[in-house]
C-alpha cells in the first residue's frame, strides 16, 4: 500500500533573557547546580511569580513574525503532574488563551516551490530542571538551574507530508528565532528542543492514523533519522496487520531507535486551572508597537535585498542568509571595501572552509570581516594577485595584521610595471631557446611553461593578465 | 455527576495523597456533593458572560529582566533530606 505521512512539530525554543520567566534568578548555562534556583524557582510556600517583561517583548516579536493572531488577553494556567524536577507539582504554562494564536511559516522545498505550514499557537512557559540518573546508588540527582528558564513553545498543525517538510519547517523556525534575537539556538545546550508527532494513513484517506510522538530529537540530523526509523516501524506494524499505539517514544542515537517510554496515561491528566498567583496578561497597542520597532529585518527579506542591492544570484543570496551572523559578516565585508561577489565567495569557501578546518564557529573567527574586505580590496586595486590573497589571508588568520600590513611585511606587493615584467620576460625567452621554436611551431601548452618561469623569478608576484599579454607579444614577435 | 470509588483512588493518586480504603467511600460522598453544587451553577444564564480567569479585575504586572537573586543554596539545601555534590538527591526516577 502507498502510505502518506502526516507530521506536526512542538518547538521548545529557550527564550534568550538574563533572568527567568518568574524570578529573578540568572538563566546563564553551565553553573553548579542549584547555584540558580531561588525559592520562586523552588516552589517555597507562600512566594509569588512575577512574569519577565523581556519574555512578552520576545512572544510578541514571534507572533509578529509568522503573523499570527494576538492578544489582546492571555493568561497563565498550571499543568499538574509529579517528577522531582519540577518541585512545585506543577508546571506554569498557558492552556485555554496562549500569548501568540494562528499564525504560519513558508517553508521552501527541494524543487523550489514553497508551502505555508500552518502554526497553531505558541505559548509561555518555564522550563523543568535536570534529573541526573547516574552513579547515585539507586537515588536520583536533581539540578533545578533550569527550573523556570523561559520557554516558547511553539506548535505547528500536522501540515507535514514528509520528513523532508519536516525537518525543512524544524531549520526554518530555527533560523526565524536565531534571526530575531529570542533565542541563542544552541541545540547541544538544549536551548532549541523538537518534539515530532508522526502518523501515517493510506493516500486518499482524509482521516488521520494514530500518531506517536517522539522525543529527545536534539539535533537535525537525528530528528531525521528518528523520524525515518518511526515511519517504518509504523508501516511495518500496520503492514504485518498490527496497530499503532499512542505514545511517547524516546529517541536513542545510539542504537539509532525509538524505544516506547514508560506509559504516560496517568500522567497525561494535567488538571489544567489558571494560575491564581498571576493575573492575566494584557498586550497593549505600546507593546505592539515596540516589538515592530524591534522588528529586525528577516530572512526572506534579506535574501530579496541581496539579490537586489548586491545583484547576488538567488542560489548565492540563499545560502549567505543561512544564519544572520553570515549575513552580517557578509555586509560588513562589502562595506569595508570587498566587491560584493567576491566577498561571497570569501565569506562561503575560504573563510568557511579554514573555520570547519579549525573546528570553529563564524563568532569565533581570528579574521575579522573588516580584514576581509581589506584584503578584497586589495586584489580589486590589483596590489596583490588572487593566489597571493590566499596567503595574506592565512597570514591574518594566524593573527600578523591586516592585509596592508602582511602585503608589506612579507613583500607581497604584485609588480604591475610592465618594464620590469618585461626584463624578466626577455631573460627567461634567452635562456630557453628550445622551448621558444617548439612554441613558435605551434605548441601553444608552452605558454604556461613561460609563466610559469615568470611566477617562479617573481615569487608569484607579477600581474598574470600582464605578463600574459606581453609573453604573447614576445614570443609570436 | 457524580464520583465512585475508582475515580477517588485516581485522583488520590495524581494528587500523590495517601488514602486509607476506609476513607474513600467518604470521600467519593464528600467530592460529589462538592460537584452536586457546581451542577446548580450551570443553571445560572452565562451566554453573554466573558469567562473570568482571575477573580481581581488587574492586569499582570510585569518585571524587568534584571538578575536580583544570588545564590542561596547552602541555605536552600539546608533543609534537603539528601544532597550530594550540590544535587538534591530522591529515590529513583527513570521512564
Amino acid at each position: 500500500m502507498q502510505w502518506e505521512t502526516v507530521i506536526g512539530l512542538e518547538v521548545h525554543t529557550q527564550l534568550a533573557t538574563k533572568s527567568k520567566i518568574f524570578s529573578g534568578t540568572s538563566i546563564a548555562y553551565g553553573a553548579d547546580p542549584n547555584t540558580q534556583a531561588c525559592i520562586i524557582d523552588l516552589g517555597f510556600p507562600g512566594v509569588l511569580p512575577v512574569l519577565n517583561e523581556a519574555v512578552v517583548d520576545m512572544a510578541l516579536i514571534f507572533g509578529l513574525a509568522i503573523n499570527a493572531e494576538i492578544g489582546p488577553r492571555s493568561v497563565f494556567a498550571r499543568k499538574n503532574y509529579f517528577y522531582p524536577d519540577l518541585p512545585k507539582g506543577y508546571q506554569i504554562s498557558q492552556f485555554e488563551l496562549p500569548i501568540v494564536g494562528k499564525g504560519s511559516l513558508t517553508i521552501d522545498l527541494e524543487d523550489g516551490s514553497q508551502k505555508a505550514i500552518g502554526i497553531t499557537r505558541a505559548h509561555l512557559e518555564e522550563d523543568a530542571g535536570k534529573s541526573l540518573h547516574e552513579d547515585f546508588h539507586g537515588m536520583s540527582g536533581i539540578d533545578l538551574n533550569r527550573t523556570g528558564t523561559p520557554l516558547l513553545e511553539i506548535v505547528s498543525e500536522p501540515d507535514m507530508r514528509s520528513i523532508k517538510e519536516a525537518v525543512s519547517y524544524a531549520r526554518k523556525i530555527h533560523q526565524l528565532v536565531v534571526y530575531l534575537g529570542i533565542c541563542d539556538g544552541n541545540m547541544q545546550e538544549g536551548s532549541f528542543r523538537v518534539d515530532a508527532n508522526l502518523s501515517i494513513r493510506p493516500f486518499g484517506q482524509e482521516a488521520f492514523g494514530t500518531r506517536t510522538e517522539l522525543k529527545n530529537l536534539n539535533s537535525f540530523r537525528f530528528m531525521e533519522r528518528a523520524l525515518n526509523f518511526e515511519l517504518e516501524r509504523q508501516i511495518d506494524l500496520l503492514e504485518g496487520g498490527r496497530k499503532v499505539v499512542q505514545e511517547t517514544r524516546l529517541y536513542d542515537p545510539d542504537r539509532d531507535e525509538t524505544r516506547s517510554m514508560r506509559s504516560k496515561e496517568e500522567a497525561n491528566d494535567y488538571r489544567y486551572f489558571p494560575d491564581p498567583d498571576l493575573l492575566p496578561v494584557e498586550i497593549n497597542d505600546q507593546q505592539l508597537q515596540r516589538a515592530r520597532q524591534n522588528m529586525p529585518e528577516l530572512p526572506d527579506q534579506k535574501r530579496q535585498r541581496f539579490e537586489s542591492d548586491y545583484s547576488l544570484s538567488s542560489a548565492d543570496a540563499l545560502m549567505l542568509i543561512q544564519s544572520r551572523h553570515q549575513a552580517d559578516f557578509f555586509e560588513t565585508v562589502v562595506s569595508s571595501g570587498g566587491d560584493a561577489k567576491m566577498a561571497v565567495n570569501w565569506v562561503t569557501v575560504e573563510l568557511t572552509g579554514a573555520l570547519n578546518k579549525a573546528g570553529i564557529a563564524l563568532s569565533q573567527s581570528p579574521v575579522t570581516p573588516e580584514q576581509v574586505g581589506g584584503l578584497l580590496e586589495r586584489i580589486a586595486d590589483n596590489t596583490i594577485s588572487g593566489k597571493l590573497a590566499k596567503q595574506v589571508f592565512e597570514a591574518m588568520w594566524n593573527g600578523e595584521g591586516d592585509a596592508d600590513k602582511v602585503i608589506e611585511a612579507k613583500g607581497l606587493k604584485q609588480i604591475t610595471d610592465s618594464g620590469q615584467i618585461e626584463t624578466i620576460i626577455d631573460e627567461i625567452i634567452a635562456n630557453n631557446p628550445k622551448q621558444v621554436e617548439q612554441f613558435r611551431a605551434g605548441k601553444d601548452k608552452l605558454l604556461g611553461f613561460f609563466v610559469g618561469q615568470v611566477m617562479k623569478q617573481t615569487q608569484g608576484k607579477a600581474n598574470p593578465g600582464q605578463v600574459n599579454k606581453i609573453l604573447l607579444g614576445k614570443l609570436k614577435g | 455527576m457524580s464520583l465512585d470509588h475508582s475515580d477517588v483512588k485516581k485522583i488520590a493518586h495524581l494528587a500523590r495523597m495517601a488514602l486509607d480504603e476506609s476513607q474513600v467511600d467518604a470521600y467519593a460522598e464528600d467530592l460529589s456533593k462538592i460537584l452536586g453544587l457546581v451542577e446548580q451553577l450551570e443553571a445560572a444564564e452565562t451566554h453573554a458572560i466573558e469567562p473570568m480567569s482571575h477573580p481581581l479585575h488587574m492586569a499582570q504586572r510585569l518585571r524587568v529582566d534584571e538578575v536580583t537573586e544570588k545564590d542561596c543554596r547552602d541555605e536552600n539545601q539546608a533543609i534537603a533530606p539528601s544532597v550530594v555534590n550540590g544535587l538534591y538527591l530522591v529515590p529513583k526516577v527513570i521512564e
